[in-house]
């Protein structure tokens, strides 16, 4: 099981970033799901197959999706692959990389500091998943049903494409 | 009928503020009408009072109208309060008397001037502050005046004021008497800490009773008090500004500087007689002062060439000469000279006027001349007042009053010798410049032909004051011819005689000749010079030697120029250095770090989101750092 | 060997947490920017469900709920932006937006 585990880790690891550094916007979204899948093979290693199944179908399914949808419609095409290229140079990795270096030094310390805690193959029922959502986290729940909502109307009403009426001599390209 | 005595300075001041809210609304008329209502109400009012107080007079001489408490602070109490006595009713007469008549006369003076209203409510304001400055019971009162007419004078000097070299002259009247009023200021502050008590009578009877003659205490107060008397008077060292204060209406020069305000010098030292008296040394330099200055003011009234220059530099010779008699202890003689002086000064200033007036704005004598013919009772009263000035025997008040100083100089309790040979130099040397006025001025032929004649209402005001100021002398006349002391015994009741010992008539007598040969032989010499033989002037005066002494006495002995050099200069450098401000800078100093740690805060909103991404980075390290290993 | 050390997935999902913060910074197109935003998201998600099946309890799962429901309103809203403000600004350039510096 620790090996599956392990595989599954890296594979996730490499496929990040390969996500990070691509030019093209449809080639790093592809990544990305190859990402999502991979962790969600370690969520089912550790037990909790119902996240597994979720992050598959919502996170690969649904948002991923959306961004493809995105990236078709605004149509970058070459001449944006080569934009990211000029953008994309190597000594703009430096000072980022120091400062996550420094950052996951500091994780890595802070978790090994403490005792070695071990996890069983017991695993989560869904059924409890479901028993604690509708219990203690009922306002958690009916919260994220707002938050949504909220995401729908947004979502609609700041992409909707608008027809300005100008004067014919103001008229400007729409795109 | 004394319990009016508050009405006196309260007419004046009603019809500053009803010229003040209202003036510019009224027509000419009802301003002027207003103005010299007031003056001339006031001035009926006191003479009222004075027959009612020379009739039956309260006790003790002096009549105290409280009109209220004024405050009452920490142990000072003044209260308004006026108080009426010889000296007092002297002074408050020759300033609504003459006052009214300078008024009447404006009215046609100032006539078709912009600021006409503006004119009559500054000169009411002025009387009233006179008024309060002679009638005041306490030194406050006194100081409110006094500043008063310092304020009025720099308002009405400068009453044209578009033009602007009239407002330095109003800047350099008012900064040169600030001086003197800082001394006197002082001086008051002293006198409350030892004395505690600024009320006049309270002073006078508790001075000597705490303070030995001579000692420190009053000489400094003395001192100062002297220092704000030479200042308001235009003595030496502070008389620079008379001169130049000729910058004023005309009217304004005969009110203030030469009937009223310049003698609030005599009058202070006159009231704090007491004072000056247990400061003998100070006394002696009163004297001096005054016989220094009127010699000074002589030799540069002789080479003026504005004919209200002359006039102004014999007003400083004059008031020199009733400090002279004050610093001899002649008290009466000094008040008498006043009276006499206010009348026949005036009586030149408005004649001055007339004359500048007919001849279109010209003030310069040598450009005048044969103006005997063109206006004959300003020449008739101008030639009066002259006699009164250089004290013509006999005739004319000036040298009863005259005569009466170098007396008590000569012979007094105090005399100096000394002082004597200086008054009577003046004398000589007043007969000279006034009569090259006059010479210069009435005859020889026109230069300036006649513009306009004055009427009723300029010549009446003459008329009178040459009336005035020719009998005004009779009332005191000495020992040789009749010993009337009407006006000195009169006066004696409130200051301390002087007793001439050891002076009996012969004295008296060649005393009266030496000065009236003096006079004559002064007035002949000048007639001798200017009107005979003005060649022999011309080349004297344009010689190399006659040259410089001409100008350095036009230019008042360089006192305008040790004073530029001496005061301005460093104070105008100072202010120059100081044009950044340096103490301003700490302050700005503040703003300006401000500023520098704004811009460099500024240069972190880059507006760009991964910028803002790396700061929160940045943060969560030093947070986590913190948190971890500290 | 049925066990996990919990550390192994926190340290995972710290490296993922890293990447996608790296891609945050580095990268100028705003497509990508929320892209990386995701994954960070999804590493957090990760850590969560590494505590929770440490202790055995559903409460690692619920909150990996809520964060997906968060990203995907987030997500949705987030992209409609980046519509307009290429319709603005005809780029993608996240710097391009910068009209708030001062």
């Amino acid at each position: 099981m620790a090996i599956v585990f392990y595989i599954a880790a890296i594979v996730a690891v490499i496929s990040t970033v390969m996500v990070i550094t691509r030019l093209n916007a449809v080639h790093a979204l592809l990544y990305m799901v190859v990402s999502l899948l991979s962790v969600a093979v370690i969520f089912f290693i550790l037990g909790a197959a119902f996240v597994a199944a979720l992050e598959v179908i919502v996170y690969a399914g649904a948002i991923m999706v959306l961004f493809v949808f995105v990236v078709m419609m605004l149509n970058l095409g070459p001449a944006s692959a080569e934009a990211e290229s000029r953008w994309l140079s190597a000594s703009g990795w430096i000072g980022p990389g120091i400062l996550s270096a420094v950052l996951i030094v500091e994780l890595v310390y802070i978790l090994f500091t403490n005792a070695r805690q071990d996890i069983t193959a017991q695993g989560v029922d869904p059924r409890q998943v479901g028993i604690a959502l509708y219990g203690p986290y009922i306002l958690g729940v009916e919260l994220a049903a707002m938050l949504l909502m909220a995401g729908i109307v947004g979502a609609y009403h700041l992409g909707r494409y608008r027809n300005v009426m100008l004067h014919r001599y103001l008229h400007k390209e729409l795109p | 009928m004394l319990d009016l005595l508050w009405i006196v300075p309260a007419l004046p001041f009603l019809g500053f503020l009803i010229l003040a809210l209202f003036g510019a609304r009224m027509p000419g008329k009802a301003a002027a009408a207003v103005g010299v209502a007031s003056a001339g109400l006031s001035a009926l009012i006191t003479i009222l009072i004075g027959i009612s107080f020379i009739s039956s007079p309260p006790q003790g001489r002096v009549y105290i109208q409280t009109l209220w408490e004024w405050f009452n602070v920490a142990g000072m109490n003044p209260s308004i309060a006026l108080r009426l006595d010889p000296v007092s009713l002297t002074f408050i007469f020759v300033i609504t008397f003459v006052g009214f008549l300078i008024h009447l006369y404006s009215v046609e003076y100032m006539e078709g001037e912009e600021g006409y209203s503006r004119f009559f409510a500054y000169m009411n304001l002025f009387v009233g502050s006179m008024l309060m400055l002679v009638l005041g019971d306490n030194l406050i009162l006194l100081y409110l005046g006094w500043e008063g007419v310092g304020l009025c004078s720099y308002l009405l000097i400068g009453f044209w004021y578009k033009d602007p070299e009239n407002g330095y002259a109003a800047r350099k009247a008012f900064i040169v008497t600030r001086v003197g009023d800082t001394a006197m200021a002082i001086g008051l502050f002293i006198l409350f800490t030892e004395l505690g008590t600024l009320n006049i009578g309270k002073i006078l009877e508790q001075a000597p009773l705490n303070w030995a003659v001579g000692s420190s205490l009053p000489v400094l107060t003395a001192a100062l008090l002297l220092g704000g008397a030479v200042g308001k008077s235009a003595q030496l060292p502070l008389q620079t500004w008379l001169p130049d204060a000729m910058a004023g209406p005309t009217p304004v020069s005969a009110l203030i500087h030469a009937a009223t305000m310049v003698t609030a010098g005599v009058y202070l030292i006159a009231r704090m007689h007491v004072i000056f008296t247990l400061a003998p040394v100070i006394l002696t330099i009163v004297g001096v002062v005054g016989a220094l200055t009127l010699l000074i003011a002589g030799f540069s009234a002789l080479t003026q060439s504005d004919i209200k220059r002359v006039l102004a530099y014999s007003t400083i010779s004059q008031i020199g000469y009733m400090f002279l008699a004050l610093g001899v202890g002649a008290w009466s003689a000094g008040i008498f000279h006043f009276m006499i002086h206010a009348f026949f000064k005036a009586l030149l200033f408005l004649g001055s006027g007339v004359i500048i007036l007919a001849l279109h704005h010209e003030q310069n004598m040598f450009k005048m001349g044969g103006v005997k013919n063109m206006l004959p009772v300003t020449f008739w009263t101008f030639i009066i007042g002259s006699a009164s000035l250089v004290a013509l025997p006999l005739i004319t008040g000036g040298f009863y009053s005259k005569d009466l100083i170098l007396f008590y100089a000569f012979s007094g309790e105090r005399a100096n010798h000394w002082l004597y040979a200086a008054g009577l130099l003046g004398a000589f040397i007043t007969a000279l410049y006034t009569t090259r006025m006059v010479v210069i001025t009435f005859f020889g032929e026109a230069k300036t032909h006649l513009h306009r004649k004055p009427t009723w209402i300029m010549e009446v005001p003459l008329i009178v004051l040459a009336v005035l100021s020719t009998f005004g002398g009779f009332i005191e006349l000495p020992d040789t011819l009749g010993h009337l002391t009407l006006f000195s015994g009169f006066i004696q009741t409130i200051l301390p005689a002087n007793s001439a010992e050891g002076a009996g008539i012969s004295t008296e007598l060649i005393l009266q000749i030496v000065a009236a040969v003096t006079v004559i032989l002064g007035i002949f010499i000048a007639y001798l010079f200017y009107y005979k033989n003005p060649e022999k002037v011309a080349s004297f005066r344009w010689s190399s030697f006659g040259n410089t002494l001409h100008n350095y006495w036009k230019k008042g002995w360089g006192f305008d120029w040790l004073y530029d050099k001496l005061i301005v200069t460093p104070v105008v450098w100072i202010a120059e250095v100081n044009k950044s401000d340096f103490i301003d800078l700490i302050y700005t100093f503040i703003a300006w770090i401000n500023r520098v740690f704004n811009r460099a805060f500024s240069f972190t909103q880059s507006g760009r989101v991964r910028w803002y991404a790396m700061g929160i980075a940045l943060g969560a390290i030093i947070t986590l750092t913190i948190a971890v290993f500290l | 060997m049925n066990t996990v050390p919990m550390e192994s997935g926190l340290i995972l999902a710290g490296i993922l947490f890293i990447l996608g913060f790296i891609g945050v910074l580095v990268r100028r197109n705003m497509v990508f920017i929320l892209l990386s935003l995701e994954v960070m998201l999804n590493a957090s998600g990760l850590a969560f469900i590494a505590a929770g099946s440490r202790w055995v309890q559903p409460d690692g799962q619920v909150m990996f709920i809520f964060i997906l429901a968060m990203a995907a309103a987030e997500v949705s809203v987030g992209l409609a932006l980046i519509l307009q403000i290429f319709r603005d600004f005809k780029t993608l350039d996240a710097d391009a937006a910068d009209n708030m510096r001062g």
